[in-house]
């Protein structure tokens, strides 16, 4: 047993960073992340660790990129303003493929929105908000423990791909107290940096210049033409499709109806279910971990089941276009969303509570859809 | 190696870290780009600093060096070689020296809050913006530092102060702040002015390894294309009109904030 702490999920991420061996925070304060910058200025330099609070998110995404390219593990936290300004920096570092953990902890929007709970930024993160063809990977945490373990594996699979890594996270989970068991997770060994990193000339082991480049298809760069380029890039993708797809099923295996949730309202969800089945109801959950790549196969080969399906997310209606593009032409049953709308208070700080999505089975399962 | 790579010739005579190759020509005759990556090439060599230099290059005429260097580079989006040297800077502790090429569309321009914030933190990175009053690579539009008057292709009618405002001193705004150690413009027009430049950049150069602060080194070039001139009508407008608007010389030189 690891040592255990009663912490925010936002002070999770630092202790979950500082456990990948995180050499670099950069950041700009925005609510409801502040736990955050405020943890890594005052935790990171006692690490050896270097924190640059910048003049703005742009500033700061652009030192992700210039602090990624030497080989440092880099993290850089925000919410949806700041998420909307490091769009072009997302897409920069696509193409210069440096290895990044971004942790987006959503709030209302559009606009400057409300700065409580919700799950507005799946889109922006899963469909990527930056200009040109390119993927994050997206994981979500729906716990202070998960968010902390996410952030160890968001370090690994940025170095494994050299590619960025999104912790979409909120201000429920961010903001919420729980206990937090500390233990390292172990992953497969990464292939070296040295042969791309940016440190200097005479630091290589072979002696050659390296050059960190937001454009490829020109004389000298990594890739000879831009086709080739486009291609290796829609190759690590294939890869990662095929290989980092995670998700947790709860009592899917004899399930009349499926919901797909991810985060909290994922948890709302468990609770939901115990209720259902305690009615009798036959109600299952996937709880995607991963919203890109998103785990496709799982909830097609509960189609096959024959099931309908319940997608819950509080927002007006993102991640159901994953679940219909997974589900086209192999579902028999019907597709069902319960979203913002479905909160039962008015305010910001409103929530989908467990008896609605419980309603919702039952008017389903009943046979009563319209 | 790629093809191009072994085509590469280093003509003799030049810096070694010049590595010319006759494929691609980056940049139009009479252009003063080449003259200014020329110039970093010979500093970094006299100091002897080439396996500890990272350039970062924004987008523009004046960031098209990478390829020719052969030291360590990193080229990053408009605007951004500031924030970008301050990442690379920061994760390597400080021990690399640091600077940035940029135009002055991307210095002063979308960079500008980057630029002033990074002379805030005195951030120890020398950045170098070339000043040539116009937009090079989008092909002659106007730029912060256009002259009154001065047609463009945004400003047909020549830049009128009414609606467009007043051109931008770089040199003399990064001097203001307090981070600033050293800020200077200088030119490569004439012999002379070619080997201040090499003296001034050495200047900042050293300041920053010294730990000192942040150093900022403006330049003025001609673009005899967008100005629509023959070389020689640019040497005469950059000497007669820019450097009437942009003087010459040191407006920060201090070796303790």
């Amino acid at each position: 047993m690891g040592e255990k702490l009663l912490v925010e999920g936002n002070e999770a991420v630092g202790y979950g960073a500082i456990e990948a061996g995180c050499d670099c925070y950069f950041g700009y304060p925005i609510t409801p992340q502040n736990e955050i910058i405020e943890w890594f200025s005052r935790e990171l330099p006692k690490k050896g660790g270097v924190f640059v609070q910048a003049q703005s998110e742009t500033g700061a995404i652009n030192m992700v990129q210039g602090a990624a390219a030497t080989g440092a593990r880099v993290i850089i936290t925000t919410s949806g303003p700041g998420w909307s300004l490091m769009q072009e920096g997302m897409s920069n570092i696509a193409t210069a493929e440096v290895p990044c953990v971004v942790v987006v902890v959503q709030r209302g929007g559009p606009g400057t929105g409300g700065m409580r709970q919700v799950q507005m930024d799946y889109h922006t993160t899963v469909k990527c908000g930056g200009h040109g063809d390119y993927k994050n990977i997206v994981l979500a945490p729906a716990s202070v423990q998960e968010t902390y373990e996410l952030v160890q594996l968001a370090f690994h699979l940025a170095d494994k791909y050299r590619i960025s890594v999104v912790v979409l996270s909120d201000a429920l989970v961010g903001q919420m107290m729980e206990s937090l068991e500390l233990k390292k997770l172990t992953f497969e060994p990464l292939p070296p940096k040295d042969d791309w990193a940016v440190t200097g000339k005479s630091y290589h082991a072979d002696g050659v210049k390296h050059m960190s480049l937001i454009v490829q298809g020109v004389p000298d760069s990594h890739y000879p033409t831009w086709l080739s380029f486009v291609k290796h890039l829609h190759d690590k993708f294939e890869e990662i499709e095929e290989k980092e797809a995670r998700y947790e099923a709860i009592d899917v295996e004899d399930a009349d109806l499926v919901i797909i949730a991810f985060g909290y309202m994922a948890r709302i969800s468990k609770g939901a279910i115990k209720t259902a089945r305690a009615q009798g109801l036959k109600v299952g959950l996937i709880r995607p971990i991963t919203l890109w790549p998103f785990p496709k196969e799982i909830i097609n080969r509960v189609a096959k089941q024959g099931v309908d399906f319940l997608v819950v997310e509080d927002n007006i209606g993102q991640m159901i276009d994953d679940v219909r593009a997974a589900l086209y032409g192999q579902c028999q049953g019907q597709i069902h969303l319960v979203s913002i709308l479905d909160r039962a208070s008015p305010m910001d700080g409103g929530l989908i509570l467990p008896r609605r999505i419980v309603e919702e089975c039952q008017r389903i399962l009943a046979g009563g859809n319209e | 190696m790629s093809q191009i790579e072994k085509e590469r010739v280093w003509v003799s005579g030049t810096p070694k870290l010049w590595r010319y190759y006759a494929l691609a020509a980056r940049q139009c005759p009479g252009c003063h780009s080449p003259i200014v990556e020329r110039i970093i090439c010979e500093v970094i060599e006299e100091m002897g600093i080439e396996g500890n230099v990272i350039a970062v290059s924004g987008i523009g005429c004046s960031a098209l060096a990478n390829f020719l260097w052969d030291f360590d580079s990193l080229k990053v989006a408009h605007g951004r070689p500031v924030d970008a040297a301050t990442g690379v800077k920061r994760a390597l502790h400080g021990r690399p020296v640091v600077f940035t090429m940029q135009g002055d569309g991307d210095c002063i321009g979308i960079g500008g809050g980057a630029l002033i914030a990074a002379a805030s933190r005195a951030e120890r990175i020398t950045v170098i913006m070339a000043n040539n009053s116009v937009y090079g690579q989008t092909a002659g539009q106007m730029a912060p530092t256009t002259l009154l008057g001065q047609v463009t292709t945004t400003t047909p009618l020549g830049r009128n102060p009414e609606q467009q405002g007043y051109p931008i001193h770089a040199a003399e705004l990064v001097a203001q702040i307090k981070g600033t150690v050293y800020s200077a413009r200088t030119a490569v027009n004439t012999p002379s002015n070619y080997q201040r430049t090499k003296k001034q950049l050495k200047i900042a150069l050293q300041k920053q390894i010294d730990n000192l602060g942040f150093t900022f080194l403006e330049i003025l070039e001609a673009c005899p294309t967008l100005w629509r001139m023959t070389p020689v009508e640019s040497l005469q407008f950059l000497e007669n009109e820019l450097m009437a608007e942009f003087p010459l010389g040191e407006f920060k030189n201090i070796d303790e904030i």
